[in-house]
């Protein structure tokens, strides 16, 4: 039994669902013992969660000003590491599981990989993207424990529910950082972002304007806790903002299920969704190249095709 | 302000990576840019020594043929440049860290690094936190909106579907850049030409000490990702392709 740590991320005091896919990743079936690390003060309210997925170990980590220095939040898994004995640390590569991972891998000197769709931690290796998608690398991390986050939706979530207990964990690490987070501006939308979901539904150009992604929006709420992207041209237009783009130079998603309507099929999108597990394209040119590369295709107009779909999931 | 730029010289987005041997690629064929988010830190940096006065030093760890990216970096309005030439595809981005310290360190006091939010071939997200962390410096990245002054960076990040967060760090100090931040300029005839003339130090890792065999970590395989074979198309009304459709998404694919 190895003990692998793995850094929960609970966001507006809901624990982000990615979350269950690492700690999936972590167990290795059950191989390794897993200590999930709440920094949220939520171990208790999030113990049942976490341990329906194989974590038996709920840390509940505090530190003197932890929530507004990620440097603090990086010390305190390093913590962790000496603390648990780990020999893996995985996290989400969301916005704040990149960021700590590298400043947690820089301050320890340990090499890590990030965004990673695949982790052995007896190897020592992970399978990560590069070339933006084209080619996949095996990568072997030479060090005592094994540092990587983890593409959210890359592992499917196994239920293997375990007994579990928390463990208070209040290492003596010094001062914050120099960096520190003084705001946050919520969007106030309760939009979920577009790395966590599970099933997305894009539209590119031909959306025509930022009004028109309400049928997109309709469609995201009959297929269920569906979010709305966009391709770089409509964000350019300035039919969406640049919170919802995908792709090489936006966002990196790997949902269920992508959905992509009025999208030429370009290198750059494609870079940023071409791990989802299932592709529909729906578009009007039947020589388009994105039905070279998807799995279901229906040629036609975005603006009567998706409003079907929508009309079509709701039966039922 | 003295601002180093660190700039990757790497493989257009849209070429065709052909694998070669077990971990490697064929560069000859592929054309080679700028790392795109690296173009957001060189504008960034540009925009605030033409308002604050100062030099902009773009710095390179790449092979020979970097040189051309760099003239294109300056071009954009740096000032000059700084190469450390490696022979191999893949350096370690610790090491690659260690070879950007010791250059910077050898040319000067920095008052701002700027780099990319990561680099679009290794997708490595970390260099910047590792030269920080080795210059001892407060480290923001993904940065998509930034006001420097007063000994201060004020940037801000997204932090999911939207919602940002606003972080401070004391000057000097590291920060990576983000599609938002900017828009990259196009360089015009003159400027290119007047780049061609600009000084470009160049240096080996051993003229800096550093030896490449301390790597930890290794690229043992790369493989290309199987393309899709084409989609099946649904044919019928419209209303009976969505049926058909939603059927297939449920029952099938099992992914509603
Ligand atoms: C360095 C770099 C980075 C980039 N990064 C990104 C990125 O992150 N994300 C990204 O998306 N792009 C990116 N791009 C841009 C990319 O190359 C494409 O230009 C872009 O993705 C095209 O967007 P699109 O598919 O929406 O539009 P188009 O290419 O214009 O395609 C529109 C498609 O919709 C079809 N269509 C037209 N009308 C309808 C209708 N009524 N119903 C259905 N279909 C219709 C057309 O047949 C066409 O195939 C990048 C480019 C570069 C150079
Ligand atoms: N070989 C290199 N030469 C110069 N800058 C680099 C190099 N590698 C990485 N960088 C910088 O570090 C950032 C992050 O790179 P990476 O960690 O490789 O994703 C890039 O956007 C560049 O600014």
């Amino acid at each position: 039994m190895a003990n692998i740590g793995v850094l929960i991320e609970i966001e507006g005091g809901e624990l982000k669902a990615t979350n269950f896919g690492v700690i999936t990743a972590a167990s290795e079936q059950g191989k390794n013992d897993v200590y999930a690390i709440v920094m949220e003060g939520a171990a208790e309210a999030v113990k049942d969660q976490l341990s329906a997925y194989g974590a038996g170990k709920i840390v509940a980590a505090d530190a003197d000003g932890l929530a507004a220095s990620p440097d603090l939040q990086a010390a305190v898994l390093g913590a962790a590491i000496q603390e648990y004995s780990l020999v893996g640390l995985v996290g989400l590569a969301s916005a704040r599981g990149r960021d700590v991972f590298a400043r947690l891998a820089a301050a320890q000197g340990l090499p890590m990989a990030a965004d990673c769709v695949a982790v052995d931690f007896a190897a020592k290796t992970v399978q990560k993207s590069h070339f933006s998608g084209k080619t996949v690398a095996t990568i072997r991390l030479d060090a005592e424990v094994v540092l990587a986050t983890i593409r959210p939706n890359a592992i499917e979530p196994v239920n293997a529910p375990v007994e579990a207990e928390v463990l208070q964990f209040a290492p003596a690490v010094s001062g914050p950082g120099r960096v520190s987070i003084v705001e946050a501006k919520l969007s106030g939308s309760d939009k979920m972002d577009l790395t966590e979901a599970g099933v997305i539904i894009t539209g590119g150009r031909p959306i025509g304007s930022a009004e028109n992604y309400k049928i997109l929006e309709e469609c995201a709420a009959a297929l269920g806790s569906a979010a709305v992207g966009a391709s770089r041209a409509a964000v350019d237009a300035g039919f969406a903002p640049h919170s919802m783009q995908v792709g090489q130079t936006g966002k990196t998603v790997s949902p269920k299920l992508y959905i992509g309507c009025g999208l030429s099929g370009s290198v750059q999108h494609f870079a940023g969704m071409k791990t989802s597990k299932v592709i529909v394209a729906i578009n009007t040119d039947k020589d388009a190249p994105i039905f070279e590369k998807c799995d279901y295709g229906i040629i036609g107009d975005l603006f009567e095709v998706v409003p079907a779909l929508t009309e079509a999931l709701k039966e039922k | 302000m003295q601002i180093y730029v660190c700039v990757k010289h790497v493989p257009d987005t849209a070429a065709n990576i052909k694998i070669a041997g077990e971990n490697g690629y064929n560069d000859s064929t592929c054309k080679f840019i700028a790392n795109p988010y690296d173009e957001y830190a060189i504008e960034a940096a540009v925009q605030l020594v033409e308002k604050q006065g100062g030099e902009v030093v773009i710095v390179t760890v790449g092979p020979e043929a970097a040189l051309a990216t760099m003239r294109g970096a300056m071009a954009m309005g740096a000032h000059r440049g700084i190469l450390v030439k490696v022979d191999g595809q893949f350096l370690d981005s610790d090491i690659t860290s260690q070879a950007l310290k010791a250059a910077i360190e050898k040319d000067g006091a920095p008052d701002l690094i700027l780099m990319g939010k990561g680099a679009v071939d290794t997708e490595g997200f970390q260099t910047q936190y590792r030269l920080a962390a080795a210059m001892n410096l407060p480290v923001i990245n993904e940065v998509l909106k930034l006001t420097v002054d007063g000994g201060k960076a004020v940037a801000e990040r997204e932090i999911g579907a939207g919602s940002r967060e606003v972080l401070e760090a004391p000057t000097p100090c590291v920060l990576g850049a983000t599609k938002g931040l900017n828009e990259p300029r196009y360089p015009k005839f003159p400027d290119i030409m007047k780049a061609k003339k600009k000084a470009v130090q160049q240096f080996t890792l051993a003229d800096l000490g550093i030896d490449a065999a301390g790597a930890k970590s290794e690229l043992l395989k790369l493989e290309p990702v199987p393309e899709r074979s084409g989609a099946k198309i649904l044919e019928g009304s419209t209303r009976d392709r969505v049926v058909e459709l939603v059927r297939i998404l449920r029952e099938e694919e099992k992914v509603l």
